[in-house]
């Protein structure tokens, strides 16, 4: 017979799902809800029923078709958000990139000072920059203009990504430096050459979170953009809520395809993002 | 490892005058300094200014709102910041345990985090609804009683954007203990295991001492951070009901969208003696 039954082990079992199953409800109710909204009719999403009466995939169709009066610009909105998460994680990798390959590999004098400017700008809430943010770009003639927006984002992500790749960079063996250098090579040729292939892993990691930070950003998007066919989907997400009886289960429906490319990023990157966040996040 | 680094680059072949490795140097750290120049220096500089008026603080404390925001704001940072690092910790004990089915869990757990706030965020709303949200009807159809207006009280209110608030990171503080917990030497454990340590011995003399650094670290980056949480408020509440859950991120923009930018920035300079103590212990922590 076999021995391995006890009761001690199927206690610590049993300890093990008290624990997971509420963790399980904690995590999925609102996602449920999002979802059964989603693919629910206008009467049987408001009728706090906990399965549609006749699910249905119409609300997607309705979206994607751009067929209600909040969605003229569906389209294009989800193009704003597209392009400027794609900018921003370019302008930030290229920013962040080049500043940290100068402090870590290059050793410039004064780049501790850079860091700690960076480091700072990662400290400052995010909302309370917005205040001064948004009237400076009123100043600089960019409100309503989504440069603004991507500007803004490079602005907030740079810095932790700039802190992440020195790090990073500061972990590469200095001999190849040297033997790029004794071999002739300019600083452009070792970076490009020797730093960036290199970096490959930590760069994916750095782009992934600035892009995924200017997708999901509202704040930004709500203060410094505002006309229909400029804003991001987040903020055209937002603006459902200025009247009390908008269509809840489009909204839902929208907002569910919004919440998609993220979250699918987020699962193909997740090795990269993992160790960049824990590695990066806080170092004890 | 930066002597060791800094000894190598000096006597480097190439260094005649400014050298090429110099001044690339400098060009390649010129693009973050001017993002920095142009929109953190000069925001900073120019909002300080427009809080320069003595007047904007008078009125500022003589809004009711302002005095209640304060509190709020206290309030949703301690508790909510503090309750979700303890939830964080323990979870985390949780997650280490090599189980296929807790894999999966961490998975699905870590949802919240890799999808964007507003849908989420707006799907609790619909929920909480007092006359179609699930909540309610669920509550009616079991009770046949009105369920409460949740949204509708102030304290309710504010404790679901704390809620919400916890929902959605949780899952980015209990992977950072996951990590914290897995570098802790497994030998340790055993060790005590075949000394008979309990459950709790082994968490108080093992796990804490290791742990306590990041513990701390990790409360003090998510209170700053917690400051500027603006969505889980304005998406959850709006501020409401009669503007009594705002905290600072979201009064700062209220100010702003009614056009009282000196009130928006005084409202935010009054709570940096609150958030400069935090930044100096983070930046000492992160720059050893």
């Amino acid at each position: 017979m076999s021995r391995g039954f006890s009761w001690r082990k199927v206690s610590t079992e049993a300890q093990l799902l008290l624990v997971g199953i509420p963790v399980l409800l904690w995590t999925l109710i609102p996602v449920y809800h999002l979802l059964l909204f989603a693919i629910s009719q206008r009467d049987s999403a408001t009728s706090g029923r906990l399965w549609p009466a006749d699910p249905t995939l119409q609300n997607f169709g309705i979206v994607l078709g751009q067929k209600h009066f909040y969605l003229t610009h569906f389209w294009v909105q989800i193009g704003n958000s597209l392009l400027i998460a794609v900018a921003t994680g370019l302008i930030t990798l290229f920013v962040a990139t080049c500043a940290a390959f100068a402090i870590s590999r290059l050793k410039l004098r004064g780049g501790r000072t850079v860091l700690n400017l960076a480091l700072i700008t990662y400290f400052i809430p995010a909302a309370f920059l917005a205040v001064p943010m948004y009237k400076t770009m009123a100043n600089y003639g960019l409100l309503n203009n989504r440069w603004s927006m991507i500007l803004a984002m490079v602005t907030i992500a740079a810095p932790y990504c700039i802190w992440v790749l020195k790090q990073a960079s500061d972990k590469l063996p200095w001999e190849l430096d040297e033997a790029a250098r004794i071999d002739g090579a300019s600083p452009l040729q070792l970076f490009r050459l020797v730093y960036v292939p290199l970096m490959v892993p930590s760069l994916v990691a750095v782009g992934t979170y600035a892009l995924l930070l200017a997708w999901n950003e509202y704040l930004y998007g709500f203060l410094l953009l505002s006309k229909e066919n400029e804003i991001p989907l987040a903020v055209a997400l937002g603006n459902f809520l200025s009247a009390d009886d908008s269509p809840w289960e489009l909204l839902m429906a929208t907002g569910f395809i919004y919440a998609l490319p993220p979250a699918a990023i987020y699962y193909a990157f997740k090795r990269y993002m993992v160790s960049g966040l824990t590695a990066g996040a806080v170092k004890s | 490892m930066n002597t060791a680094a800094a000894t190598v680059a000096t006597p480097g072949p190439a260094r005649r005058g400014l050298s090429s490795w110099e001044f690339w140097g400098r060009a390649l750290v010129v693009p973050y300094l001017l993002i920095f120049i142009a929109f953190v220096l000069y925001p900073v500089g120019y909002g300080l200014w427009l809080a320069r008026n003595p007047s904007s603080y008078a009125k500022l404390f003589d809004d009711p709102i302002f005095f209640r925001t304060a509190i709020n704001t206290v309030v949703f940072v301690l508790v909510a910041v503090n309750l979700k690092m303890v939830i964080a910790l323990g979870l985390s004990g949780f997650f280490v345990q090599s189980r296929w089915w807790i894999k999966i869990t961490a998975l699905v757990f870590i949802l919240p985090w890799a999808v964007p706030s507003i849908p989420t965020i707006l799907s609790v709303r619909f929920m909480l609804n007092p006359e179609w949200g699930v909540i309610n009807s669920q509550i009616f159809k079991l009770t046949g009683l009105d369920g409460p207006n949740w949204l509708n009280d102030p304290t309710l209110a504010l404790g679901f954007s704390m809620l919400m608030h916890i929902w959605k990171s949780l899952p980015f503080w209990t992977l950072i203990f996951v990590a914290g917990r897995l570098a802790i030497p497994g030998e340790q454990y055993e060790a005590a295991s075949v000394d008979g340590a309990t459950r709790w011995q082994k968490f108080r003399f093992i796990t804490w001492p290791s742990m306590m650094g990041l513990y701390f670290t990790s409360t003090i980056l998510s209170m700053i951070w917690t400051l500027g949480d603006f969505n889980s408020v304005y998406l959850l509440t709006g501020g409401g009901p009669a503007d009594l859950t705002h905290v600072l991120a979201t009064l700062g923009i209220r100010y702003l969208r009614l056009d009282q930018l000196e009130l928006a920035m005084a409202s935010i300079v009054v709570a940096m003696p609150f958030v400069l103590p935090l930044v100096y212990v983070m930046m000492k922590r992160l720059s050893k």
